[in-house]
């Protein structure tokens, strides 16, 4: 079993807090007290209510954000700067407007000194391979919502990192390109199974997609308050597995523990 | 709207403007026909003046001159504009520093320096050069400044993540942010450039069109202003439309921008 596995935590936050500093001296607690360990291979879905500090967990591990107290382990080494070994993608266009979608994913392997012809090369079989093919000189002005995703999505993974940090990506996309998005994902991850920690809102799309789903509070000082399996089969496919009795069950346990929390959010936003 | 309907109706404001020009300066509606024509000329003089001029070679070199000088502005003051504004854009301290004395020079109206550029540079090129170098400078420093300043944070941090350097942001991310800003008032500042070249010829030199112009001032010859100043207007549209030209290739990429590919 698990524990068992020597492979070390690919993942670690042991005890993180992370606090913003307000006007004044006041501080903001957007997460305290958070253990989850990611380990390698695995496909982790964190849900929480909206402004319960999932985006700032998911920060604190690729290190644009440091913990105020806690720490972050990468492969068992505390993290310090940014994470290397992680690629990140956006819920906001991240790509570089003026480069077209080859440009934006070639360039990704610059900073590993692959040369540019062979850069270009392996950015046009990416490119294809997220079903760009015939957009490969186009600017992401020109590219829908979903291109540019899969345009990002290719800019991540051609770096080949060993781990795959997601901030609600599919968030502005509309239902259907969700649910293509979702899959394309999965076909993708299933190649070489990298570490992934997913954030998201809608607890279906984590369900379909994640191995173990993680559940937030409400924030500030928002914790972790449940840590779920996941143990639908995979190959899956994100718009047919809803229909599975099976994650009606896994749904139904988690929205249990979800709700309350989503209540208070709500609950906060109304006071305030 | 249509190109032909919408070019038709530019012309027809030309031709409204001269027709009333003409019947001002031809009829005695208010008072002398002579008094009129001492301020104002005619059209007719204006625009047969205008084709002698461009038919004859003296105003080539004289268009010349005010093109290198322009250029010159442009070339000069978009250069260091771009690498001041960038300095300044990545330090807070020396931007911060220097912030008053910027504004101050700014604000400082531009023809009061044509005479110590003169005397500084001489009556050549290089002072109408200064001058244009002054107007041109701020533009582009304040573009570029805002430019770099303004780089979305979510491109940033994605550039970083991607494992760049410092180098390569610069290269793939601020520079191309920092140009996108600077073409954007690429009209304004060739026209500056413009503005610095004539204004420094007219206030001191011994070729160019500002010279030309107030050459035919100082004799009262009123025909030789207008038709000047409309060869320096035909000048600045050439110039611009090649701006244009030069801005629809270097941001292809920017939505609404020119698409034809």
């Amino acid at each position: 079993m698990q524990e068992l596995s020597p492979a070390p935590v690919a993942v670690g936050l042991n005890g993180s807090a992370i606090t913003f500093p307000l006007k004044g001296s006041a501080t903001y607690t957007a997460v305290e007290g958070i253990d989850l360990a990611v380990r390698p291979g695995e496909f982790v879905a964190i849900v929480g209510p909206t402004g319960c500090g999932k985006s700032t967990l998911l920060n604190a591990a690729a290190g644009l954000l440091a913990p105020s107290a806690g720490q972050v382990d990468v492969f068992g080494a505390p993290l310090s700067g940014l994470n290397g070994r992680a690629g990140y993608l956006f819920q906001a266009d991240a790509l570089m407007p003026w480069k077209s979608a080859i440009d934006n994913v070639a360039v990704a392997l610059e900073p590993k000194g692959v040369p540019r012809q062979q850069a270009l090369e392996q950015a046009k079989a990416w490119l294809a391979r997220v079903g760009l093919k015939s957009f490969v000189e186009s600017y992401p002005h020109m590219l829908s919502g979903g291109q540019r995703k899969r345009v990002a999505l290719a800019q991540m993974l051609i770096r080949d990192p060993e781990i795959l940090l997601m901030d609600e990506p599919f968030g502005p996309l509309d239902a259907q390109t969700r649910q293509l998005m979702g899959n394309l994902l999965l076909k993708l991850w299933a190649a070489d199974r990298k570490a992934c920690m997913f954030v998201t809102h809608d607890l279906e799309e984590a369900i379909a997609l994640a191995d173990r789903v993680v559940v937030m509070s409400a924030g500030p000082a928002a914790r972790i308050i449940g840590d779920f399996p996941v143990p639908l089969s995979r190959p899956r496919d994100t718009a047919e597995i809803r229909l599975d009795p099976e994650f009606h069950h896994i749904h139904k346990e988690i929205w249990a523990s979800l709700r309350t929390e989503v209540q208070k959010a709500y609950g906060a936003e109304e006071i305030a | 709207m249509n190109r032909a309907k919408l070019l038709v109706l530019q012309v027809l404001v030309a031709v409204a403007l001269l027709a009333i020009w003409h019947v001002i300066t031809v009829y005695p509606i208010f008072g002398s026909v002579k008094n009129a024509q001492f301020f104002f000329s005619t059209p007719v003089d204006v625009l047969a003046r205008v084709w002698r001029e461009l038919s004859g070679t003296e105003i080539w070199g004289h268009l010349w001159i005010t093109l290198q000088e322009t250029i010159l502005a442009f070339a000069l003051g978009a250069g260091g504009g771009i690498l001041v504004g960038f300095v300044f854009a990545r330090n807070d301290l020396l931007a911060a520093v220097f912030d008053p004395y910027i504004k101050a020079a700014n604000a400082l109206p531009r023809v009061v320096l044509a005479p110590i550029f003169a005397l500084w540079f001489g009556l050549g090129i290089w002072s109408k050069v200064a001058l244009g170098f002054t107007l041109v400078f701020f533009i582009v420093f304040f573009n570029v400044y805002q430019g770099v300043r303004e780089v979305s944070p979510t491109v940033l941090a994605n550039a970083r993540m991607l494992g760049m350097n410092e180098r390569q942001l610069l290269r793939h991310v601020y520079w191309p942010a920092a140009l996108t800003w600077m073409f954007s008032s690429l009209h304004t500042s060739v026209g500056f450039a413009l503005v610095g070249a004539v204004v420094g010829e007219y206030l001191g030199s011994s070729a160019g069109l500002g010279y030309k112009i107030h050459e035919a001032e100082s004799v009262f010859d009123v025909t030789g202003v207008f038709a000047g100043m409309f060869i320096l207007a035909i000048f600045v549209i050439l110039i611009d439309s090649l701006v244009t030209v030069i801005e629809n290739r270097l941001l292809a990429w920017k939505p609404g921008q020119s698409n034809a590919r």
